[in-house]
């Protein structure tokens, strides 16, 4: 149990750390020592804790219980402070409603449950330490040398990156918090730093976009928690049994107890990990700095919302509450990736594709089967990696060609040859077979066939339409990185060292974690689903794991025919219709007139616009959410046990 | 664990003798396709075998390329072609078949665009929105063939006792609709076709020549094989000899079309597509729950 304290409080120390030392060398060195220890201490745990399944653990004092609902009170002052000088008052209503009803039902009822077990261990538990510890910590070690350069590129932005710094690791702090709390409330306390967090960073250049984007990602994140806060409330005050206030209490409990309190968590899931109709925050979250979006995205919040719906995937099984959060998960799938392909700057396709991926996750765990659950886990490994490679990698780009435009990334493999070809290993990793996340659009494939009938199909055509989306959008990006028009010389340094440390580090793991996953998928996904499934079977058949590992390897080795295909051509000029005028690939026109050559993708704006389509998407969850409330209230007013 | 134990022979005999037939099947169909062609338009048309005479002839050709690179691409693409194949004829998972279809069609697509050249640029794009206009109905076909075999392997689904097409005629339709684009031919071959005069020269294929433009011919020839395959499923083992009969009707109604027809827009394609997929694939599929 050490090691799980050591990794809540490690960061929580270096991020008090952070906070007092002033910017230069000592503080970088420092920055790198404690993302490194994080790094060890979160694989110490795998390996000292490997085989052991669901373990307790517990802190036993009545001290930890006064001193959390201190520092609710203190967030929630402090949130309703902020909200008023900025004349958010519905923020303020909000925090107060959700703060109040967390007081009322813990005074009420937390002391009737004794505190034996706050803490709990087990695969999936470590599968989500091993994501917020290594990408996480990687994360935090590129931020040294990007912030630098970002704050040279921005004069305008004052500096703050002790603040930066220290909110970057108490974010990992209250991660580990989330995903190690069997207590419900504890649970709850971590969640809401993680809003403060993430409110904190989106508003770091602190001028008015910044601040009404943050904002706004505290008004949807507060929904939430309000949604959150009730569910406690329903727990301690509803279910009769004091004990259901741990996670796995609840779980185990099945839908007749626990049904409730998971739509109003999977709810607070939704709002947190960005789904339809909140996904807006996570777009407007991309003015913060590239370091925050990458590790919003890959290995924390985000990661928080779709972690507490998986974990409630068994009680969602097989039942309409399950299928409603489901369809949110599908639609949001699907439009998400619609509008992927209108957009050109690179920071919102991939703000899209995570919305996208995610939706993939809460779907599957809406089903909530053994085989979908297992899906959703492999989604959120595979997503983690090659989502935090390309932000990093989009990140640095930006720094050298002053754009995070797509177009602007033409040619880039001859430009900035290893950065480009990083971003060509994320990209194949979200999309293309047989690498990591197409194994789990077809394991998610597998599981749907299989939901309740008749929504197991629309979730699968679903699915079919928005696969071909997700094809059109990276392929197009691909093909703009390696679009090479006229020859050109590489750039010296593409990045600074602690860029490129960060970025070969997480492509490496884009790899590895594709070569090894038959080994994830055993070792720590089906043991988890034999804990909670009560059996234990092969998901991904022998000959399946072994097609795939095939075809990786043969992916791996068809560059070697460069060596092949690079010897004995003629080169020559592209086709230019007989009028080219230079090498710059310039033409004639008529009456003489020179005229340069433009190529650019298509967008498709006409049918994928980010207006209409968002507009619709909004409209379609909302209804089924509201669906889903009805349903819970309709179980609530005992005119059905569950559906 | 013996893996070589657990691939059945007759798996290994439909892997072998796709990648040794495959191309002499698909050269003779094309062939005889040209053929009709030529007489649909009152000409008397070529050999037989001249598809591969022009394949031969292309691998005699200088290598002339633009960029180094485009090679790699375009063999990766010929490799995934066939592997896809292999896949099929040796009775695995039918999405992982898809999928590495998908994945070879992105390195064709890769091979056009990092020539940078702005006749292959434009029809890369098309192809990528051919792709996308294809991908639903072929995955509602496979996910039909799941509900009616309760199986994904090709073999399984070969072997089921009754015909699929009985129950799913709807997706039959609309894979016969999207099948068109796979063949190149008029009215959806908009990103490349097998005639250089088209509004874009040759779209994606404008800066390919001799041995990489031979690649894409057998990787064609291959593809042709492996869907002919893929519709024969609908039909199975249930009922080989009127599989075979609609194959037939079938190709022939494309030549018909392909000659009757003009090119149309993108706009058009990706539309028609994606609703003919809706009406007849969607609709179709959960209408299985019902039967």
């Amino acid at each position: 149990m050490d090691i799980l304290i050591f990794l809540i409080l490690f960061p929580l120390i270096a991020a008090l750390l952070m906070l007092v030392l002033p910017n230069g060398g000592l503080r970088d060195s420092i920055v790198k020592i404690s993302a490194v220890v994080t790094a060890v201490a979160s694989l110490y745990l795998f390996v000292t804790t490997y085989g052991n399944g669901l373990s307790f653990y517990t802190i036993g004092s009545e001290l930890t219980g006064t001193l959390m609902i201190a520092i609710e009170v203190a967030i929630a002052l402090f949130i309703i402070g902020i909200s008023v000088k900025f004349k958010h008052y519905l923020i303020a209503v909000l925090v107060a409603i959700q703060t109040a009803a967390i007081l009322y039902a813990e005074n009420f009822a937390v002391s009737h449950a004794a505190l034996s077990q706050e803490l709990f261990l087990d695969e999936f538990s470590v599968i989500m330490a091993l994501i917020i510890g290594i990408i996480g910590s990687l994360i935090c070690v590129y931020a040294v040398g990007y912030m630098k350069s970002y704050q040279d590129h921005h004069k305008e932005i004052k500096d703050r990156r002790p603040l930066f710094f220290f909110l970057m690791f108490l974010f990992l702090s209250a991660m580990f918090g989330i995903v190690f709390s069997n207590h419900i409330v504890w649970l709850f306390l971590f969640w809401e730093i993680t809003t403060l967090c993430s409110f904190l960073l989106i508003g770091y250049a602190r001028d008015e976009i910044a601040w009404k984007n943050a904002f706004w990602a505290l008004l949807l994140n507060t929904l939430g928690g309000v949604a959150f806060a009730f569910s406690i409330m329903f727990i301690l005050l509803f279910s009769g049994n004091a004990e259901y206030i741990y996670l796995n209490n609840l779980i185990a409990a099945g839908p007749a107890v626990a049904l409730i309190p998971a739509a109003l968590i999977g709810f607070a899931g939704l709002t947190k990990s960005a789904q339809m109709p909140f996904s807006s925050w996570l777009v407007g979250a991309m003015i913060a700095p590239t370091p925050v979006s990458a590790l919003l995205h890959s290995s924390t919040m985000v990661k928080a919302g779709v972690y507490v719906i998986v974990r409630f995937a068994p009680v969602f099984e097989g039942n309409l509450i399950g299928i409603m959060i489901s369809l949110v998960g599908a639609f949001t799938f699907l439009f998400a990736s619609a509008i992927a392909i209108s957009q050109s700057n690179a920071k919102k396709v991939l703000a899209y594709s995570t919305i996208a991926n995610l939706g993939l996750v809460v779907a599957c765990a809406g089903i909530g089967t053994q085989e979908a659950v297992w899906a959703a886990i492999l989604l959120i490994i595979f997503h983690a990696v090659a989502k935090s490679l390309l932000f990093l990698s989009v990140g640095s780009v930006e720094h050298k060609k002053h754009s995070r435009d797509i177009e602007d990334m033409s040619g880039l493999i001859a430009t900035m040859p290893k950065i480009a070809t990083m971003m060509l290993i994320g990209i194949a990793g979200m999309f293309l077979a047989p690498f990591g996340m197409l194994i789990s659009k077809w394991a998610t494939i597998h599981a749907f066939v299989n939901a309740l009938p008749p929504f197991g199909m629309l979730l699968v055509a679903i699915i079919a339409y928005g696969s071909g989306i997700t094809v059109f959008f990276w392929a197009k990006w691909m093909g703009k990185l390696i679009e090479v028009r006229t020859k050109s010389e590489p750039l010296k340094k593409e990045a600074s060292g602690q860029e490129m440390t960060a970025i070969y580090a997480l492509g490496g793991l884009t790899v590895i974690t594709c070569l090894f996953f038959p080994l994830i998928s055993s070792e720590l996904i089906e043991p988890y689903l034999g804990e909670v499934y009560g059996t234990a079977s092969h998901l991904l058949s022998l000959n399946n794991m072994i097609i795939m590992i095939m075809m990786l390897v043969l992916i791996v080795l068809l560059p070697l025919s460069l060596l092949h295909f690079g010897k004995g051509r003629t080169i020559k000029q592209q086709y230019m219709c007989a009028r080219p005028t230079g090498a710059d690939m310039s033409f004639s026109g008529s009456m003489g007139i020179k005229k340069d050559l433009e190529m650019s993708n298509y967008y498709l704006e006409e049918y994928f616009g980010e207006e209409k389509i968002a507009k619709a998407g909004n409209l379609l969850t909302i209804i089924i959410i509201a669906i889903l409330f009805i349903l819970a209230a309709m179980i609530l007013s005992g005119m059905v046990m569950f559906i | 664990m013996n893996i070589i134990e657990n691939i059945p022979v007759y798996q290994l005999a439909g892997a072998i003798l796709f990648v040794i037939l495959a191309p002499f099947i698909g050269a003779v169909i094309t062939g005889i396709d040209r053929k009709i062609t030529a007489r649909m338009q009152g000409r008397v048309g070529p050999p037989v075998l001249q598809p591969l005479y022009d394949i031969f002839k292309l691998f005699e050709k200088e290598n002339i390329v633009v960029h180094e690179s485009q090679n790699f691409w375009i063999f990766s693409y010929l490799i995934f072609i066939i592997v896809t194949g292999v896949l099929f004829f040796a009775g695995s998972d039918i999405l992982l078949v898809i999928f590495a279809l998908t994945l070879a069609h992105v390195f064709l697509v890769l091979g056009a665009y990092s020539t940078g050249s702005p006749y292959a640029h434009v029809g890369a794009e098309r192809e990528l929105i051919q792709l996308m206009a294809f991908e639903p109905i072929i995955i509602i076909a496979a996910i039909g063939f799941y509900e009616i075999t309760k199986t994904f392997d090709t073999l399984g689904i070969l072997q089921n006792s009754v015909a699929p097409i009985i129950l799913m005629p709807g997706i039959f339709i609309g894979m016969v609709y999207v099948f068109t684009i796979k063949l190149r031919k008029s009215p959806f071959d908009l990103s490349t076709s097998h005639h250089a005069h088209q509004e874009l020269v040759k779209g994606l294929t404008t800066e390919f020549s001799g041995s990489t433009l031979g690649m894409t011919e057998i990787a064609h020839l291959y593809e042709l094989v492996f869907l002919l395959g893929f519709l024969f499923l609908f039909f199975g083992m249930a009922a080989p000899v009127i599989g075979l009969i609609a194959l037939i009707v079938v190709y022939f109604l494309e030549l018909l079309v392909d000659n009757a027809t003009a090119r149309i827009k993108w706009q058009l394609l990706l539309k028609s597509c994606w609703i003919i997929t809706a009406v007849f694939g969607v609709v179709n599929l959960m209408a299985l729950y019902f039967i």
